[in-house]
Parts: C-alpha cells; structure tokens; sequence
C-alpha cells in the first residue's frame, strides 16, 4: 500500500501507555490532522513516525516497508518542530540546504534548490540573512522549507503554528494547505487547535487517552461524531441523555422526541445536537420548553441559553434569524431527529 | 526588570567594596611587581628600586624562551584535550537523568577539592612501576612487563587535564544544558547521523562557549607549578617552576617579576588572539 500505515502501535513510559494500540491508515497524498487535548498522546505518536521515539510494540510501514526500527535520519522524512530548531549559527539558506549538506549535494544543486525554495515560501533574497533577524512567520516558513527540501516522503509538524498570532495563524494555516495541494505530499500535523485541523485536513484523527477515537473527514467528525468527546472537542455541542421506553418511544429531559430511535436493544443514550441546529419556538406543539436564561449578542452570532428541567442548552443563530426573546421568557425547542446524533455510550 | 543606566555618583556607591578590594588585593600588588621587574639586584638576595632593562634582556634567551614556549604548548594541550572530552562527555550527561547527573557533578566537584598534591603522588603512584597501572596490564596479559610511566610528558599531561577536567566541565554544562535539545532531533529528521549532528549542530551552536572555555582552562594549566615537577623531567618543568625558583631559590625578585610580567603579557596576547579570530570567524 502506498503510504504510512500504523499496525497495533504501543508506547509504554514505564505502566503508562501513552499510545495505546493506535492503527492508522494515511494513504499517499492526505494531509492528516492528529488533535487532541494535552496529553493525549499525538505528539508521541509524531515522534514514533520520525523515528525520535520507538514504539514498545507494532509496526509503521511506509509504502508497505516496515520502518519501525529504521534510525531517523535514514527516513528521508521532514519534520517541523514546535520549537522550529532553526540552527541559531546558520543563514537562512545554510539552514534550508542543510539537509541537501548533509546528503552531500553539490554546492551549486543547493544553492539552486535554495532559491526554490524560497521563493516558494516568498522570501526570495534572504538566503544570507541569520535566522535571528527574521520575523515569527519568516522563521516558521524558513523551517517549512528546510523539511521539503529533499522532497520528502513524509511530511510532519508538530504544533506548528502555535507561536504564531491568532491572525498569521489563520493565514499559515491556509498557506499550508495550499502548499500541499501543489507538492501532494503526505502530511501529518499534530495540533490541539480544532479550527487549525478543521482548516486543513483531508483526515481528522481525534485523540484521547493515547487511542484514536475517530478517524474521518472534518464535517464527517463534525456532523456524525462518534462519541461524546469527540462530539464535546470538536466545536460547541449540547450533550443530552436520552432515554428509550419498552414501546420504542424516545424521551429527552422528560419530553418526548417524535420520529428519533436509539439503536436497537439500547434503551440509553447520549444526543448530541449542535448549537446552530437548535431552533427555538413558540412553547408548546412538540418542542421542548425551557426558560431563557441568558442571551450573548456577539454580532456575528447570537447564542441564547435555555434551561430545561436543570439543563442548560445552546442555541446559535446568525442576525439575520435573531430570536426575539428576553431573558426570562418561555420558549419552546424544536429538535427534529435529522439534526440529533445518538452516540455511543 | 528593567535596569537604568548609572545617574549620580552615589549609584556607583555598591562598587565601592569590590573597587577597593580589586586595588588592595590585585592592583596594588601586580604594580609592586611591575615595578620591582624594573629593579636593580643586589647581590644576596636584596634589590634596589631603578629602572633597567636587564632583567628582561636576561629573559631574552634561549633557554628561557623554550621553557617560556613548552609552558604555552603545554597549556595549550591541556586545554585542547580537556575540551576534546569534556564536550562529549557533558552532552551526554546533559541527556541523562537528574539523578545521574548529580551523582557525576558531586564526583567532578570532590575532585576539585582535592589537593593538587594529593593529585600528584596519586598519578606517580599509579604511573610507577611497582604499584602502577601497567601491572594491571601484566597480569591481564597485555604487557609482558611492568614499567614506570613516569616520569614523562604523558603523565604531566595526564595529571593536569585530570585536574582541568572537572572545570571544564562545569563550565561546559550550563551552556549545553540550555542547548535546546530540539535541534539535534531536527539535524536527525533532517538526514544527519548522531554523531555528524553533533558536528554539524552542537559544535558550531557552542563555539563562542568553546572558545572561553578553551581560554579558560588554557590559563589554568598555564599557572600548574606543582604537577610538572612531580610528574615530569626537568625539561618539562613549567615558566612557574622557574619563577618560582628565582624567587625562592635564588632570591632574585626582579627577574622572577619580569617573568611573571612577561608571562601574562604573553597570555593577555593570546587571549586576545583569540577573541580577535573569534570575532573574524563569526563576521565571515
């Protein structure tokens, strides 16, 4: 198979399994992101990829050969730091054909790799400039262009973009993917931020607790989450148990639900319905009711918090639908069953 | 914390205390020698205040200009081997576990508190022929004969990077400590063995680092008055040896302070040698 597989990958820190049984599938040309909470075990997962840190147990091939024990350096992969370990004694263009050095290139093939490469990254003519005199988003393209120097097979950040503003982040984030339309190079980004993973990859692969959770496109994780955390990480959701009677009839928060079922022999459940699918009502005719007890307007959207029976729920809506409703104020919520998703327990 | 320059007088009143002690106990000395390397002998050990070149003229000879360059050789070894196996051996123990480093760091520093003395006799002992190392080799069969070790230039040598060692070390390991370790893990992403990250990465990241601790422990060795003697012939002993037999020995204070004079101008010409190449190598 073309691209990296990961078969059964453990990693053990003494009794603590940091990655535990992962099995991942990344054909050639996807851009992957791994995102999860602190902790979770995705940078370990990164590492083991490069070869930075061996796996206790399982296999990573890459184009069907088992790379797991191959040292780093003979993986032909290119790697970005958090930290972006640009080499602080290096010019901008010695740290970019420093892997071409290494390998043994000719000066000239280097420096005209060099020029490539930067104006790919559209910093033509900063080739002797010292690292130290560039600006945060120059030194992260700088160490982009280090990693794609030789072309290679395999392309891995760890947490890129996370010390770059708010702002050069959103811009990286789609100069990134653009990038790797162009070059289709397989990619894998550790990341926490969601709006980062949502904005760039082909496959989001959810982490928690060292185990993958789901591993799917963005609006497939979005819309069709597989569980309650990933429904929780991914974007705002209301959570809702939800209960099932002996005749199939399906109650939330007391209140029956016409038209939604749990599957088959569950009689408990957990529903996740976004904030923008919760539509507020007159009280009453087949909705929910609850009190309004708080109404953020934040311009671009409006979010009103219901409580029903204790619970609160979110409802978002855009200016254009804004809900005429006060603090206080009785309304109803329609939820309709194509927009509740059932998770797993 | 943001610091403003110096405004009154009184601001500078903190460095009243180390200014005075500076002058009494380094100053005022060091000018007492520069001027007595000026005076006139007497003969019976006395001198008498004038201004002569002689004692300078007399250091001007061969002789005295070998011992003067196999002290600066010396020096100069001692430094490159002390670097050469503190730098390895400080990265690794950067790499290591807390635990693991302190117990190294405690063994390093009680080195340091031992006596040079004590150093002396040890390696004499352990580089003679009847209780030395070489009967270790003996019985493991790689000799066929025990044999003394000292003395030679090899076991001067031995003894003072011994002593050097821990220093470098301590010098060494902040610097490496603060190296951020990500670099190394990005050259071996980037196609580079360890060991050639080391080369390519480590060493050029340190070189100012290098550099001050090449000087410093070249200093340091340039002032050993004790080892050579012990360990060594007498073609090995250092310009302190004979300094301090002038001084001492032949009680003759003004050529004992020429070339005391003599040897830290030779010094201060090198340091700044150095820091001038330094400087040039990281320009280019």
């Amino acid at each position: 198979m073309s691209g990296l597989a990961l078969q059964n990958v453990v990693k053990e820190f003494g009794s603590f399994r940091a990655v535990n049984n992962v099995d991942l599938n990344v054909p050639h040309g996807t851009f992957v992101c791994m995102l999860g909470p602190s902790g979770c075990g995705k940078t370990t997962l990164l590492r083991m990829i490069a070869g930075l840190d061996l796996p206790t147990g399982g296999a990573i091939r890459l184009d069907g050969d088992d790379i797991t024990h191959v040292p780093t350096h003979k993986r032909n992969l290119g790697m970005v730091f958090q930290s972006l370990a640009l080499f602080p004694h290096l010019t901008v263009g010695e740290n970019i054909a420093y892997p071409l050095r290494i390998r043994g290139a000719a000066k000239e093939d280097q420096k005209k790799r060099v020029d490539e490469l930067l104006s790919m990254i559209h910093l033509t003519g900063y080739a002797d400039r010292p690292v130290a005199k560039l600006s945060g988003g120059q030194r992260q393209r700088v160490a982009i262009a280090r990693a794609l120097a030789i072309s290679p097979k395999l392309f891995l950040l760890d947490e890129p973009l996370s010390a770059l503003d708010a702002k050069l982040r959103e811009a990286m984030q789609v100069e990134l993917r653009q990038l790797q339309q162009k070059l289709g190079i397989t990619t894998i980004v550790v990341t926490h931020d969601q709006r980062e993973a949502m904005t760039m990859a082909d496959t989001v692969v959810v982490m928690n607790g060292g185990e993958i959770r789901q591993a799917a496109s963005p609006i497939e994780i979005y819309r069709r989450p597989a569980d309650s955390f990933v429904a929780d990480f991914i974007g705002q959701t209301n959570l809702l148990e939800v209960q099932a009677d002996s005749t199939g009839r399906v109650e939330v928060l007391g209140q029956p639900i016409a038209g939604l079922a749990l599957p088959a022999g569950a009689s408990k459940g957990t529903l996740s319905v976004r904030p923008e699918d919760v539509h507020l009502t007159a009280p009453g005719a087949g909705a929910l009711s609850g009190k309004v007890t708080f109404v953020r307007d934040l311009g671009g959207t409006i979010e009103t918090f219901v409580d029903i029976a204790g619970r609160q729920i979110v409802a978002v809506s855009t200016p254009r639908a804004r809900p005429d409703v006060t603090v206080g104020q009785e309304v109803g919520i329609a939820l309709t069953p194509d927009v509740c998703v059932v998770l797993k327990k | 914390m943001r610091r403003e320059p110096p405004q009154t007088l009184g601001d500078y009143a903190p460095l009243l205390f180390p200014a005075a002690m500076l002058t009494i106990f380094f100053v005022v000395p060091f000018g007492t020698m520069i001027a007595v390397s000026f005076f006139q002998r007497q003969q019976g050990g006395f001198y008498t205040p004038a201004f002569v070149f002689d004692n300078y003229a007399r250091f001007l000879s061969a002789f005295f200009g070998g011992v003067l360059g196999f002290s600066l050789l010396l020096a100069i070894t001692v430094a490159i081997c002390c670097v050469v196996l503190a730098l390895p051996f400080t990265y690794m123990l950067t790499r290591m576990g807390r635990k693991v480093q302190v117990l190294w760091l405690v063994a390093l520093l009680s080195i340091l508190s031992l006596s040079e003395v004590i150093i002396g006799f040890a390696w004499s002992t352990l580089f003679s022929r009847t209780a030395g190392i070489t009967n270790i080799l003996v019985a493991l069969g790689v000799m066929s004969e025990a044999k003394a070790l000292t003395p030679s230039f090899g076991a001067v040598l031995t003894g003072m990077v011994y002593q050097a060692f821990p220093y470098t070390v301590l010098v060494l390991f902040p610097a490496l400590v603060r190296l951020d370790p990500t670099l190394t893990e990005a050259a071996r992403t980037l196609g580079a063995s360890p060991l050639k990250a080391f080369f390519t990465v480590v060493v050029p990241a340190l070189r100012n680092t290098i550099t001050a601790t090449l000087i410093m422990v070249f200093i340091f060795a340039l002032g050993s008055y004790l080892l050579p003697q012990l360990l060594g012939r007498p073609q090995h002993w250092t310009l302190s040896v004979l300094i301090t037999d002038q001084a001492i020995y032949q009680s003759n204070m003004p050529f004992a302070a020429a070339m005391a004079v003599f040897l830290v101008l030779v010094t201060l010409g090198l340091v700044a040698l150095t820091v001038i190449a330094g400087r040039k190598g990281e320009a280019a």
